[in-house]
């Protein structure tokens, strides 16, 4: 019954009768495209042809295509070619394939020049429309907060701690390992380098300046944005894939209100938490190095450390936590609630959420260095 | 090859022996026995939450079971290697309950992507087919190029049948493939799964709630209740059956509806 599938050609007086035979199915796909590819230069030759299917022992959709599309090839003349000897069982999958049309012709596009310019000025024009809307979400989040005020029955305080759970408390232990080791490098390469001059002790000053005001408090929302903000962005953009915002918004409820107060809320008191955590790992992580490494035993360490910094440094560093956690989180549920429908989109949103978020945070960084430069802190 | 042929037409395409199917302390499927026989449309319906999908997915290896053994096509899917359980999984498609598309890959390329694994054919004839299996499940070709996100819910399943069906196999499982489909819509289906099934001698596996469906286009009922497969049977070992769940869903209101 079955077997390899074979397109013989076979002389039946004026006619030419192409015999179909063995199993047309998928598996033998590439194989029958060629013979049907064969069979087809036949066309416009002086013969009559017709198609013999009688022998045909399987028969699925590629094989019923692939006659079908013969058939269509060798009719271009003024005769039609006919299919013989179908079984009654095949007859409606070759009615249900002849209905098909000629496939459209699917236009690849090319890249160009004028494409590539295009994406570009697309791109800048686009930095204008973020901007817009980070700065819609914050009136959004503000107004949604006022109300909150007004009405504080509304807050929603389980999910405040929830999130404050997630984003502060779970992060403490990678956030204190990092800020440590980082502690421990500078105060490491702060002593290799100072032990040239002999100034060793004045990697107590560096540490400290440092850590207090920009490492301490910019590692961390650095990793915050990766850690929390693209959750932020995969929470809120799958529930908008899958309508649960568009829910929450026929039920009367404001999903600002409901999603991202809380999840700001949380990040906002728990970034500055973190840099405190973080800043404090650092300082230890640097005086032990500064120890082992450089011999300053811990109390020469810490009198050194009260003589270089100040309240100051340490006002500096946390001053600037709330404000990046608060970029963070916009630019966090900003991206989150651009989610389109596909999964491509989510990962899309996600990345540009964590990239947009560490950016943001540096020019704020940037932005406070010149501030307190000009106040004189 | 020619004995292999025969075992594969006289054994049942599916053979489900013992199942026990258990998440954490409760047990789904205890003891589960069905075939499912080469060439039927075997119709599977319990009250929701009885194990229905749990069941499929079992069946097609994405549930792990506690015991019992699973044959398709004569191959067990526990002893079987890797080789041979690609050769099954080549000649079985899914529908699932949501249509499970890849949100990323348009109409065409869903369809496309099982060929492009399997089958080394030209990219024309992969156009030609993904225009006729949409023309199969009753769609317009211009949806080729949307992304399914922008499809309805009922384009959704057709386009996921349609996906389930791009290899031309031998056994699909279609999980309330009608579910969400408006009656005429419904209908249709019914009907085209009845026409693959006599065209290409597919055997159906489909979990429906739809009444419609069971009457026009099953052949085989099993009804799944504690666990186990309650009955199975024609429509009318249905009716005739004095199980107190058969009772209430083969002569309810709806039920009487439909038979009217």
């Amino acid at each position: 019954m079955s077997g390899d599938p074979k397109l013989e050609r076979i002389a039946k007086g004026n006619a030419l009768a192409l015999c179909a035979t063995g199993t047309w199915t998928a598996s033998f796909a590439p194989v029958l495209e060629r013979m049907v590819a064969d069979a087809e230069k036949l066309a416009g030759g002086p013969q009559s042809i017709f198609i013999d299917v009688s022998e045909v022992a399987k028969l699925d959709t590629f094989g019923a295509w692939l006659i079908e599309r013969l058939r269509r090839s060798l009719t271009k003349g003024a005769v039609e070619a006919q299919i013989a000897g179908l079984s009654a069982n095949y007859a409606s999958l070759v009615d249900e394939v002849r209905r098909v049309r000629a496939t459209p012709v699917i236009e690849t596009s090319a890249i160009t020049i004028t494409g590539m310019l295009e994406q570009i000025g697309r791109g800048v024009a686009g930095v204008g429309g973020t901007i817009a809307s980070l700065v819609d979400m914050l009136g959004a989040v503000l107004a949604a907060g006022a109300h909150v005020l007004i009405h504080p029955r509304s807050f929603r305080l389980t999910s405040t701690v929830h999130h404050l759970e997630q984003v502060c408390w779970r992060a403490v232990p990678i956030i204190v390992l990092i800020t440590f080791l980082i502690g421990c490098i500078i105060a490491q390469q702060g002593i290799f380098h100072f032990r040239r001059f002999g100034a060793d002790i004045f990697v107590v000053d560096m540490l400290g300046v440092l850590v207090l005001r920009e490492i301490g408090v910019l590692l961390v929302a650095i990793m915050v944005a990766g850690r929390s903000g693209s959750a932020y962005t995969a929470e809120l953009g799958s529930m908008k894939m899958r309508e649960e915002i568009d829910a929450l918004r026929t039920m009367g409820f404001d999903p600002i209100e409901v999603l991202v107060l809380p999840r700001m809320l949380a990040l906002v008191l728990a970034l500055p938490i973190l840099a405190f955590l973080g800043a404090m790992a650092a300082l230890y992580g640097g005086g032990l190095v500064a120890w082992l490494y450089g011999g300053v035993d811990p109390g020469a360490f810490l009198l050194r450390l009260r003589d270089a910094i100040s309240i100051d440094h340490f006002i500096v560093g946390i001053v600037k936590a709330p404000v990046m956690a608060a970029v963070i989180g916009i630019v966090a549920c900003v991206e989150g609630l651009a989610v389109q429908g596909s999964a491509e989109s989510l990962g899309q949103h996600t990345t540009a959420s964590v990239v947009k978020g560490i950016f943001f945070v540096i020019v704020m960084d940037g932005v406070f260095a010149i501030f307190f430069a000009s106040i004189g802190m | 090859m020619a004995q292999e042929t025969q075992n594969e037409i006289q054994n049942p395409i599916i053979r489900v022996r013992d199942i026990t199917v258990q998440f954490g302390a409760t047990r789904v499927l205890d003891g589960l026995n069905l075939d499912v026989k080469r060439g039927e449309i075997l119709g599977f319906v319990g009250p929701s939450g009885a194990g229905k999908s749990v069941l499929t997915r079992t069946i097609i290896g994405l549930v792990p079971k506690l015991a019992g053994s699973i044959e398709v096509f004569g191959v067990d899917l526990d002893s079987s290697n890797t080789s041979q359980r690609r050769n099954v999984e080549r000649r079985w498609g899914v529908l699932f309950q949501q249509g499970a598309l890849f949100s990323s890959l348009t109409v065409r390329q869903n369809i496309q992507f099982p060929m492009r694994e399997y089958l080394r054919v030209s990219q024309r004839l992969m156009d030609e087919i993904t225009m006729a299996k949409l023309a199969m499940v009753g769609l317009k070709p211009d949806v080729a190029e949307r992304f399914p996100s922008e499809l309805s819910g009922g384009m959704i399943k057709r386009v996921a049948l349609a996906r389930a069906l791009s290899l031309d196999p031998d056994l699909v499982f279609l999980d309330e493939p009608t579910s969400g489909l408006d009656p005429i819509g419904a209908g249709d289906f019914d009907e085209l799964v009845r026409t693959l099934q006599r065209t290409l001698g597919l055997t159906v596996f489909m979990v429906t709630h739809d009444l419609d469906s069971l009457y026009t286009a099953c052949d085989r009922i099993a009804v799944l209740g504690n666990g186990k497969i309650i009955a199975a049977g024609s429509i009318a070992d249905m009716q005739a059956s004095q199980h107190p769940w058969l009772r209430q869903y083969f002569h309810g209101k709806r039920a009487r509806a439909v038979m009217s």
